[in-house]
């Protein structure tokens, strides 16, 4: 048994102390909205926040995760997520989708650290976030849109 | 649990099961799908009944509570065909875009057919143009029966009542929303044919400010995939299989996989071995420790360097001819000035971003199956997975889910991916429902690439600088041949998809050969995004501008000196050009590429700009896209999808592709299959024309103009003409 904070609850899980919280959240906890995508941090669709920094939740596992809390798309609110939610749809950037819940958990990580990011910074931020749709031009769009909202 | 993303019960699937007893919800289901095989009624209706609804055509409903759910018969795989679909219904229904809701089709060949195909099926980028009329006469007959329940309500003409954003109203201050009509309406008789909107009273189709349908759901995580499917019992299924193409299994030790945590059964089906565990990650740690001894007899065993020197060896011989005007070959040998190129493109992989996936389930006698997918293609996954459970297609219920990406992967002829579910399924006897869990090192090793081709032009002006003769020879695996396409789209031996956008060259040469050599190779091929068009754009509009370059002319003036039978081409060329400031003067290093191509009868032009940094570092700066596809149903759509495309097609050209060493694929997952990031992204601007013509495809045409835009605007930067992809294996290095 393994013991996981996730979204501001204590779940008890019983799965291999290796098991990646990746499969920890989306198989034992139902929380799809997280995605796998390439299992080895170099896609960004299963970004999740730990203890408020982005990570990949592919390469953490249940057990280094214990002490921690994990926040998913699922449980994202405040200033900074509605603002990038509402950018994402104001400017319609989604194509699949598959990525995005990983490109909104990164967004939402640089704005709360760079309230104005240029688009050199959101270049570096979001470098390893991938989205085979393309939708890059549209993402740093509605980054900035979320900025402009935020300052004002 | 049926997972659903709409929030009201669904209008034409069946009901969520709320019991465990598998038997019971399948009864339901079949039935379900047994109404919808039965279609229209006596009455002329769609053969749902119920007083709170009202269903005039499988296409459209409107429920008590306002709703009105817009059923699509193609898949959502990005494209925003969801969108389109429910835009033109509600265009002719004059309803309130926030009233409007989209469930996908079940699989029903008869009622949901692609017009274009016969088949239900999402490619080619017919979706709006095949559906076009079909959904505006969904849209304007319930239009209809709501005008006329309001007239009979009110007790007024039915030609002084207005409909507007959802509401009916008439002069005399009677007004009323749709819900509280619709019973009324269910109890008239369908109007025979139902007057269509003209063009110039159109409010949704064609304007700004239409979002799209999946917006909401995709940016809070309640968007559902197939992936995120979970059923009672369910066990997730890993596959191990043959390392090369063509390979299979010879024994097998299955004791490792079996002691590790979760794992509930192994099992051989003729695609490899099967891991069944509680959950993903005990089914891929399952494979990992399963031993499997391959049988190479007959397996694909060739390196891809050595492939394609086979490629390039077979255009010295002589090929089936797909297109001959003149006699090029007198007309080129008479030439006053020659060019000729030898072109190499590599098997490339979709790489979709949700890695490919599939929940089955069976009931407990075998009688009734339900599917989970973004599925592309019903009509070729229903009798697949029927014929290897042993039931009826009609047997079989498909529930179409979102699909994250495909650009073509989800639709092979063979549906490998559902077949091996369906046997994943079967050789469990059915006792659980299972989900195939592909990785990303599967989706990049499971074939079904854009095959490979190596191309060669050659090509001839006269003293003035006249065209005189073109000569284009290929060689590439077909996809169609030995397909249950086949007898369609291959005539003698000559596949339209290995030579389309090349024997289709709208330009004015009067001596003009196409032909090609189809290779054999135990490696699956596949459409990918854009299909034939993805290698023939590129080696004709490379060639096209070394033409230019022989002539001493301008390439976008000497490309429009011989369009002027093609309108269309040289309109979109005109525009991206004028758009992009083509013949203003740039900065050292710096240089602009320009290519024109017609696909899926939409029309794209694109410029790129680029600048080559001091160590010779390529940037991609700009792309200016116009496009001409005819009427636009969401402008802001069709943008998205000229980005993407130049997106999926540069990141390609880039740096992409999937080679062999003896047979085995050497790529495993993204670190060696780059996909395009954000800061490999140029800045692009998407120009439409204006255009009256019936409505085409954006999801594909974006693509084939971007590689040989890029690559001529490389050598107008630097000299350097670029004839092979990806563009790193031709020495050039991309600014970071």
């Amino acid at each position: 048994m393994q013991t996981i904070k996730v979204n501001g609850r204590t779940h008890r899980v019983d799965v291999d102390a290796d098991t990646p919280v990746l499969w920890v959240i989306r198989d034992e906890l139902g929380l799809t909205g997280t995605k796998f995508g390439c299992g080895v941090a170099a896609c960004g669709a299963c970004t999740v926040h730990v203890d408020g920094t982005p990570m990949r939740s592919c390469q953490l596992t249940v057990e280094d995760a214990a002490g921690s809390d994990v926040r998913t798309i699922e449980a994202i609110d405040g200033p900074v997520a509605k603002a990038v939610q509402d950018a994402w749809r104001k400017l319609d950037v989604v194509q699949c989708g598959y990525c995005q819940s990983g490109q909104i958990m990164q967004a939402i990580s640089l704005l709360e650290s760079n309230r104005q990011p240029s688009d050199e910074d959101i270049d570096s931020e979001m470098g390893g976030n991938a989205c085979r749709c393309a939708t890059y031009q549209r993402i740093r769009a509605a980054i900035h849109l979320a900025s402009k909202t935020l300052e004002a | 649990m049926r997972p659903t993303s709409s929030p009201h019960t669904p209008l034409l699937s069946p009901e969520a099961p709320t019991d465990t007893t598998r038997r019971g919800f399948l009864i339901g289901s079949a039935a379900a799908a047994g109404a919808l095989i039965v279609g229209f009624g006596s009455s002329g209706r769609f053969a749902v009944a119920g007083d709170s609804r009202l269903v005039p055509n499988p296409f459209v409903g409107v429920l008590s509570d306002n709703t009105v759910v817009v059923i699509a018969k193609h898949f959502e795989m990005g494209q925003g065909t969801t969108t389109g679909l429910a835009t033109i219904i509600a265009e002719e229904l004059d309803a309130d875009w926030a009233d409007v809701k989209v469930e996908f089709a079940p699989a029903n060949t008869k009622i949901y057919a692609n017009l274009l195909f016969g088949a239900q099926g999402t490619g080619g980028s017919t979706a709006i143009a095949n559906s076009f009329d079909q959904y505006r006469q969904a849209g304007a007959m319930a239009r209809d029966l709501l005008v006329r329940a309001a007239a009979k309500t009110w007790n007024v003409p039915a030609s002084e009542i207005t409909v507007s954003s959802g509401t009916l109203s008439h002069a005399s201050g009677k007004s009323s929303r749709f819900g509280a009509l619709v019973k009324t309406a269910s109890e008239l008789v369908l109007a025979a044919e139902p007057k269509l909107k003209s063009p110039s009273d159109y409010k949704l189709i064609g304007k700004e400010g239409v979002p799209r349908k999946d917006s909401v759901a995709k940016t809070n995580g309640t968007a559902n995939f197939a992936i995120d499917v979970k059923l009672d019992d369910m066990v997730y299924a890993v596959v191990a299989r043959p390392p090369r193409f063509g390979g299979k299994v010879k024994s097998f030790n299955d004791k490792g996989a079996r002691a590790v945590k979760g794992v509930v059964d192994v099992q051989q089906i003729p695609q490899g071995v099967v891991v069944y565990a509680k959950n993903t990650w005990g089914a891929i740690k399952g494979r990992e420790a399963l031993e499997v001894v391959w049988d190479n007899d007959g397996a694909e065993g060739r390196s891809s360097d050595a492939i394609m020197a086979e490629h390039h060896a077979k255009l010295d011989k002589p090929g089936r001819v797909a297109r001959n005007d003149g006699q090029a070959d007198e007309a080129l040998a008479g030439a006053a000035k020659k060019i000729r190129a030898d072109f190499s493109l590599p098997l490339l992989a979709h790489a979709p971003m949700e890695p490919l996936n599939c929940v089955i389930r069976v009931n407990l006698d075998n009688t009734a199956a339900e599917v989970w997918d973004g599925c592309q293609f019903p009509s070729l996954a229903q009798p697949t997975i029927a014929r290897i459970l042993g039931m009826k297609p009609d047997q079989v219920f498909i529930n179409t889910v979102y699909a994250g990406g495909s650009f073509g992967r989800r639709a092979t002829p063979t549906s490998d991916y559902h077949a091996q579910a369906a046997e994943a399924v079967k050789a469990i006897g059915g006792r659980y429902p299972v989900k195939l869990m592909w990785t990303r090192e599967d989706d990049l090793r499971g074939g079904y690439y854009r095959p490979m081709f190596a191309e060669r032009i050659e090509a001839g002006v006269d003293e003035a600088g006249k065209p005189v003769a073109w000569k284009h020879s290929l060689a590439g695996k077909s996809i169609l041949i030995g397909t249950f396409f086949e007898n369609a789209l291959v005539k003698d031996g000559i596949d339209s998809t290995s030579v389309e956008g090349g024997n289709t060259l709208p330009y004015a040469i009067p001596n003009l050969r196409v032909d090609v050599r189809n290779t054999e190779m135990p490696i699956p091929v596949l459409w990918w995004r854009a299909v034939g068009h993805t290698h023939t754009a590129f080696t004709t509009e490379i060639a096209i501008d070394m033409l230019a370059e022989a002539a001493e002319q301008d390439p976008v003036a000497f490309r429009l000196s011989l369009l002027e039978r093609h309108p269309r081409h040289a309109g979109v060329l005109k525009l991206a050009t004028e758009k992009a400031g083509w013949g203003t003067a740039l900065d050292k290093g710096r240089g602009r590429g320009v290519a024109v191509h017609e696909s899926f009868n939409s029309f794209v032009a694109q410029v790129v700009e680029v600048t080559a940094n001091a160590d010779g570092e390529i940037k991609v700066d700009r792309v200016v896209c116009a496009v001409d596809c005819g009427i636009v149903i969401n402008p802001d759509v069709v943008r998205a999808q000229m980005e993407g495309g130049v997106g999926y097609g540069l990141g390609a050209a880039m740096r992409n592709k999937i080679t062999l060493t003896d047979g085995q694929v050497d790529q495993e997952n993204f670190p060696d299959y780059e996909p395009l990031r954000i800061s490999d992204m140029p800045k692009v601007e998407v120009h439409i024309v204006n255009s009256t013509e019936k409505p085409t495809g954006v999801g594909e045409p974006g693509v084939p103009p971007i590689a040989p835009a890029l690559a001529n605007a490389i050598f107008a930067a630097t000299g350097k003409r670029i004839t092979s992809q990806p563009f790193t294996d031709a020495d050039i290095t991309f600014a970071s």
